[in-house]
């Protein structure tokens, strides 16, 4: 048996790994459905610096923590139609407006963030309780004494889930990311669908900006996202583009995410600037052994990711 | 007097460069089958693309039912009733069948209600005989199997017209006298089929009428009754056609080619080759008939060294060869026309010299040890292009540019003039126009008759029957049946390519 509190440094240290993994879970739901659909979005980054940033500003002024994060929201899929219209509609390189994207959302939030610097949040969101759920042993405290936007998390990657694999909607997201022609030809508008999960895409990328400016670190800093839409993107490649494995990549992160934390917090010998590497070694390593596992069984990898589509073009 | 259900008048489309449809006219009566016959590139796709809404012409009408038709999109060609099964299957290889039947069809509401369809989809199969299940993905399908979905896809949506680009260009004779008793069904319950080849013969079975495209024009429109094969072939060509070639009587040559037990994966790490073995002479052609997809393009890729085989041994000549580099096997005098001519066998962005000096620009006279002597270099990619009867826009032109006959012509020329010991033939005629099949099939002749043995895989049985003195039958990775091409059945071989094994088979 576990020492009392080492049971609680641990439930504790998992609680934590909930709600920081929640910030990477969001957009890594949303770029698995891009994806899906054949577009590939590497502004993760610029697109949550941007919902961190709208989000916490908004809370800042309103004082509405709910409010905030909706703008959040907002702000991220409105930045995700700029890289729609690039590669969608203009037909451009994938990666490249992806990586501008990136450039552009941490060097605007950088400029207009300058006299939000060190500001704080006053605002505390209610935790509650699941009745009966929250009432399981250990379980019960990590997953279900969380606050309102780790349960949307839950119903977002659960119903995505279902929308993926069972409705129409999902056989045409599935059907244009893997053979765009023939979805084309069997009526699906391609670039309708294109557009609307590469949108989709950037709601949960600033939903996960809002909610580390709101809820887990509730000031502002420069860059302050660090490199999570990263993360974001090598999940999607260690969930096999699937929602529900993207949760357990998404607490696995959050779980080392937060074991720097406590580690640093405690005061720990080992240099912090190699605590906080941690999470991006294990970014490094996920994706080698994912990308291992993704060629073996040929599995997941959306056909037609990163191809533009144009009727008449051969 | 029938109605008539599709008429197009005047229909003229571009692309860049090129007129596809010059001023077409057509019409389909209800309860036909009309045909479009042409070569490769006589606009035929481009035509029942137009009737899909997939292009959108830049002079000329559709009629549906009488009516003008403004067809956008598939989803409005589907509104009238018009159904394509394309040449390339239109299918999501990772879905299943079913979820490949309701995709895009725009009824029913956000969930998937399985059961409903899967009955649909059954009473459609039995009432058409389209044996398929509906619960299998797509690519764990047969080519055959995949057509009668996308057959079904159509008839699931109600079409009425039908068109079916080359759809027998896949499938074994059994398999196409089956799909014409579909057509011939389909028909008979009061639907209209456009059918598109460029195969007389199949084409004189299935059609009431025959309409010939050249070079984007309408030749002319006959009656089943009032056609011959020769005519047919003299209106889509132009002129007469060879269909049989001189050649030397078979040379008894030494093996140069030896496979033993030879398996291997392709890229998807399903195991494609279960264990070949044959074996080829020297100044003799040994054809591979197979339906696409039995092993044959890996097969190729195993012998010049592109992909690994995992168990078994290739010899050339005495030595064996077996997963040695490709640069290696090519020094033995291996030369190789590979299936994808246009990425495999050429690098699209380079020019005529260029590619054409790929084989020879380390040796002299091309190369003086160091540099490329470009002047060479020139004057040998023009001998090529006469001999070779090559059109090209410029000698310096990428030759993405050229015709797809061109670029074949170009390729075989670079790799034949090499003098092989052994030649490497993988669908050398696919999509290319009458003359340049012609020019190739020569070649391949003349490199036999010179002693080179050649390894010839096609789809084509005609060609392979027309070319080969000895025929290796492929099906799921084993050569089922060997046959000597002077006393070869068309009918034996197309069973064993469907995988009918109970037959006495000459073994070789
Ligand atoms: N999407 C396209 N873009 C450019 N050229 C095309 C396109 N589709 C067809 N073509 C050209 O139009 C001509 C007719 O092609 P197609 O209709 O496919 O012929 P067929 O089906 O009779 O073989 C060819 O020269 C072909 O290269
Ligand atoms: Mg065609």
């Amino acid at each position: 048996m576990l020492g009392p509190t080492l049971q609680t440094i641990l439930i504790n240290l998992l609680y934590t790994a909930v709600r920081s993994g929640t910030i990477i879970l969001f957009p890594t739901i949303g770029e698995i459905f891009a994806e899906r659909s054949g577009v590939m979005n590497l502004g993760i980054e610029g697109m949550m610096i941007i919902g961190a940033f709208f989000g916490f500003v908004v809370t800042y002024t309103t004082k509405n923590p709910y409010l905030g994060f909706v703008a959040g929201m907002l702000a991220g899929g409105v930045a995700s139609l700029i890289h729609a219209f690039i590669v969608i509609t203009l037909q451009g390189r994938q990666v490249v407006s992806g990586l501008a994207l990136t450039i552009f959302g941490l060097g605007i939030t950088n400029f207009y963030g300058q006299r939000f610097i060190n500001a704080q949040l006053n605002v505390s969101l209610s935790r509650f309780a699941i009745p009966l759920l929250s009432k399981i042993p250990i379980i019960g405290i990590i997953f279900f004494k969380q606050d309102i936007f780790v349960y949307f998390s839950y119903i977002v990657a659960i119903f995505m889930w279902y929308v993926l694999y069972k409705t129409k909607v999902g056989i045409q997201l599935r059907a244009t990311g893997e053979n765009a022609a023939a979805a084309d030809a069997m009526g699906v508008n391609v670039y309708a669908t294109r557009y609307f999960w590469t949108f989709f895409g950037g709601l949960l990328a600033g939903a996960g900006g809002a909610y580390l400016t709101i809820v887990y670190a509730p000031f502002w800093l420069d860059g302050i996202t660090a490199g999570r839409g990263w993360i974001a993107v090598a999940l999607v490649i260690f969930a096999m583009w699937d929602p529900i494995n993207a949760i357990f990549g998404a607490y696995l992160f959050g779980s080392i995410d937060a074991l720097q934390f406590l580690l640093q917090a405690r005061g720990t010998t080992i240099p912090s600037s190699l605590l906080s590497m941690q999470p991006y070694l294990l970014t490094f390593i996920v994706i080698v052994i994912a990308s291992l596992i993704v060629r073996l069984k040929h599995i997941g990898v959306p056909r037609e990711l990163g191809l533009p589509f144009s009727r008449e073009e051969k | 007097m029938e109605n008539i259900v599709l008429e197009a008048r005047n229909i003229t489309k571009y692309f860049p460069g090129i007129l596809a449809n010059d001023h077409i006219n057509f019409d389909l009566y209800s309860k036909e089958v009309h045909t479009l016959l042409g070569e490769n590139g006589a606009g035929k796709t481009t035509l029942v693309n137009i009737f899909d809404g997939l292009y959108y012409p830049n002079e000329g009408e559709v009629y549906v039912n009488g009516k003008i038709a403004n067809i956008n999109s598939p989803l409005d060609a589907m509104k009238f009733g018009i159904g394509m099964i394309h040449q390339h299957f239109m299918l999501v290889d990772t879905l299943t069948v079913v979820e490949n039947v309701v995709l895009g069809f725009q009824k029913q509401g956000f969930r998937l209600d399985n059961n409903s369809i899967v009955k649909k989809i059954q009473e459609i199969s039995e009432q058409y005989n389209l044996k398929v299940n509906p619960y299998a993905k797509i690519w764990q399908l047969s080519v055959g199997e995949q057509q009668r979905v996308e057959i079904i896809k159509m008839l699931y949506r109600g079409a009425n017209i039908l068109i079916l680009d080359e759809p027998t260009a896949v499938l074994t004779p059994q398999e196409i006298d089956s799909l014409f008793l579909i057509i011939n069904k389909i028909k008979s319950d009061g639907k209209s089929v456009i059918f598109i080849s460029h195969k007389l013969e199949e084409v004189l079975k299935v059609s009431d009428r025959i309409t010939v495209l050249k070079k984007g024009k309408v030749v002319g429109t006959v009656n089943k009754e009032h056609a011959t094969e020769k005519e047919l072939a003299l209106m889509m060509v132009g002129r007469e056609v060879l269909f049989r070639f001189d050649r030397k009587p078979t040379a008894d040559g030494k093996d140069i080619l030896k496979i033993e037990n030879l398996e291997g994966y392709n890229d998807r790490g399903v195991k494609r080759l279960k264990g070949v073995n044959l074996t080829v002479k020297s100044g003799e052609i040994f054809g591979i008939a197979g339906v696409a997809g039995n092993g044959q393009e890996e097969l190729a890729e195993s012998i010049t060294g592109l992909r690994k085989s995992s168990k078994g041994k290739i010899f050339i000549g005495s030595c064996e060869s077996t997963n040695l580099l490709p640069s290696r096997i090519l020094k033995k005098g291996v030369n190789y026309i590979p299936a994808d001519r246009i990425r495999t066998g050429l690098i699209p962005n380079l020019s005529s010299v260029d590619n054409a000096i790929l084989r020879c620009y380390m040796r002299k006279p091309i190369s003086n040890t160091f540099t490329v002597n470009f002047t060479k270099a020139k004057d040998y990619a023009n001998k090529i292009i006469t001999e070779f009867n090559i059109m090209v826009p410029r000698l310096d032109a990428p030759v993405k540019l050229l015709s797809g006959g061109n670029m074949q012509k170009l390729l075989l020329a670079r790799e034949i003039l090499e003098e092989p010991i052994l030649l490497i033939a993988v669908h050398p005629t696919r999509g290319l126009d009458i003359g340049a099949t012609e020019l190739v099939r020569k070649k391949l002749i003349e490199a036999r008759d010179k002693g080179a043995a050649v390894l010839l895989i096609s789809e084509d049985l005609d060609e392979i029957i027309m070319l080969s003195d000895r025929i290796g039958v492929i099906y799921d990775g084993k050569i089922v049946g060997l046959v000597d091409s002077k006393n070869a059945q068309i009918n034996n071989i197309g069973l064993m390519m469907g995988g009918s094994k109970n037959l006495n088979v000459q073994k070789g």
